[in-house]
């Protein structure tokens, strides 16, 4: 099998593997995320009823409070955090969210991942050298 | 993204855990808005304070760090009094969350007053030019365009950061190229007053998170000015903005007139005043001035007003607990009249206003502000008109 490796922008270092979960969708954590679960609990999200724990959560980029970086280390500190994040842009507030919880964050990958990463897919972040590999299907 | 041996060293764990997070977070800051490097600063203000708004998970993260800050920090508002707090109506549970914040922060070495107004108190009073790491927007707003000093509207965790680190990142208002007017606003009339507030409130609308450069009739003093931006940075993201031959930059230099010109006319201004016209009167209804939190000059004008009164209405005057016991006599006379003198926290921020059905201000902050996060009514006026509504027992 052909080794892919993209590479990225390192924005909170570390390394993780796990199954992609991906959404279009932009996310605010303080309000889409239950922190006790790490399940989105926002109706009108297109993760709605799914759970992002433990997954390499795939997002263009965050929003809404400021107070979603704490909701971030939360979820971290509940032991139901992503186990890394992709995103197309990262935003300040995902960005120190992810620091402070220690959860692996890269962003402007080489190829955009919504053209090569489907839901399950199995990667490797590492956001200690900057490259993103495909593991496997 | 430059980096000194002894950054590097920071990012590396070799200062421990809590730097290093600190280091990486300004870094992280750095690169998503292109910075060449981090830069020391004089003082920081670190938001992310109320339990209402941080709540758990805040105090979690900060009660995790350990080590102490290396410039001089201080807190933005509270949820409520930290002494007074029962007679503000808050709850025993909130206050004891509210009094663990505080401590975690303490333990790191901030000086734990809380306000919104840091340019008042001694070791905080910025000057021009100085590099900052400022959260709350308003005072980013006073620092930036008031006193000509520079800082970017930080969050929590990045001013906590700053201060831990003493530097913060090089990017967006500490550079000259981003200080520049990009809209003009002109005013058609003579303002004074709760008019700045208003003005603020209708200028942010338009200018977004822009720099405006103002026209204006007649010169604005400094607690005008403090208005005018407070409410520029809640209706909009204004974080710096300029007044034509008043504030300093626009003293020294010449700006390029912006192409695109808003103009504000005095009817606009009045409206302010008129709205929510649903809302002006109900039987629990609360008159809070001091957003953002009173200067000296203010809780002075605010005394004469009440002198001699006996008010019907609840009223709060916020300011900062240096500024109160400053003024001891000013305070006396305010309390006197049956308002409340409250300090470390304001109407925004503290779970309290919501006891109550509708809120009288002065402030065009606290107009955009109150009924977004403390969801209750809110109507507007001046200093005058907002005493008036108090009522006074003493003429019935």
């Amino acid at each position: 099998m052909i080794q892919i490796k993209i590479k990225c922008r390192i924005i909170s270092r570390g390394i993780a593997e796990g199954n992609v979960i991906l959404t279009h969708d932009t996310i605010s954590f303080l309000g889409n995320v239950d922190p006790k679960s790490g399940v989105i609990v926002d109706e009108g999200h297109e993760l709605f009823g799914k759970s992002i724990k433990d997954k390499v959560l795939v997002f263009p980029h965050g929003k809404g409070s400021t107070v979603g970086s704490y909701v971030l280390y939360q979820l971290s500190k509940n032991g139901v955090a992503p186990s890394a994040m992709i995103n197309i842009d990262s935003d300040p507030i995902v960005a120190v969210g992810a620091i402070i919880s220690g959860i692996p964050l890269v962003d402007k990958l080489e190829v955009n991942p919504f053209d090569f990463l489907k839901d399950g897919d199995m990667v490797k972040i590492d956001s200690i050298n900057g490259y993103v590999e495909f593991l496997s299907k | 993204m430059h980096l000194t041996k002894e950054e590097e060293k920071t990012l590396n764990g070799e200062y421990g855990e809590t730097l290093q997070k600190a280091i990486e977070i300004l870094m992280a800051l750095g690169n998503i808005f292109g910075a060449d490097s981090l830069i020391p600063i004089k003082s920081a203000q670190i938001a992310g304070v109320s339990y209402k708004t941080i709540g758990d998970a805040g105090l979690e993260w900060i009660s995790d760090l350990s080590g102490k800050v290396k410039v001089p920090a201080i807190l933005n508002p509270a949820g409520m009094d930290l002494k007074r707090w029962q007679d503000m109506g808050v709850s025993p549970k909130f206050a004891k969350k509210q009094h663990e914040i505080i401590k975690a922060y303490e333990k790191l070495g901030v000086d734990t007053k809380c306000t919104c107004t840091p340019y008042y108190l001694e070791g905080f009073t910025a000057r021009y030019g100085d590099h900052l790491a400022w959260s709350e927007s308003s005072a980013v707003s006073y620092a930036n365009s008031v006193i000509g000093a520079r800082t970017n509207r930080e969050g929590g965790p990045s001013a906590l950061s700053a201060a831990l680190i003493g530097k913060t990142a090089n990017y967006g208002y500490h550079l000259d190229e981003n200080r520049k007017p990009t809209v003009s606003v002109t005013v058609e009339c003579e303002l004074s007053g709760s008019n700045y507030g208003a003005l603020g409130y209708l200028a942010g609308m338009s200018v977004g998170n822009r720099v405006p450069l103002f026209f204006l009739k007649n010169e604005p003093c400094g607690d005008e000015l403090k208005a005018l931006g407070a409410a520029m940075a809640a209706s909009g993201a204004v974080a710096l903005y300029h007044v034509d031959n008043v504030t300093p930059e626009a003293r020294k230099t010449v700006f390029e007139p912006p192409d695109e010109n808003i103009v504000i006319e005095e009817s606009q201004i009045k409206e302010v005043y008129e709205n929510r016209k649903d809302a002006m009167s109900c039987e629990n209804e609360i008159i809070a001035l001091g957003c953002p939190h009173c200067s000296s000059d203010e809780l002075a004008h605010i005394a004469r007003l009440l002198k001699g009164k006996t008010i019907e209405k609840e009223m709060w005057v916020c300011t900062s607990r240096e500024v109160a016991s400053s003024y001891p006599h000013l305070v006396s006379t305010i309390e006197k009249s049956g308002a409340m003198v409250v300090c470390d926290t304001c109407m925004v921020v503290s779970p309290a206003s919501e006891n109550y059905k509708l809120m009288m201000v002065d402030s065009g902050k606290a107009l955009t502000y109150v009924p977004s996060m403390c969801r209750l009514e809110a109507k507007f006026g001046s200093i005058e008109d907002c005493i008036k509504e108090a009522g006074d027992s003493n003429k019935d």
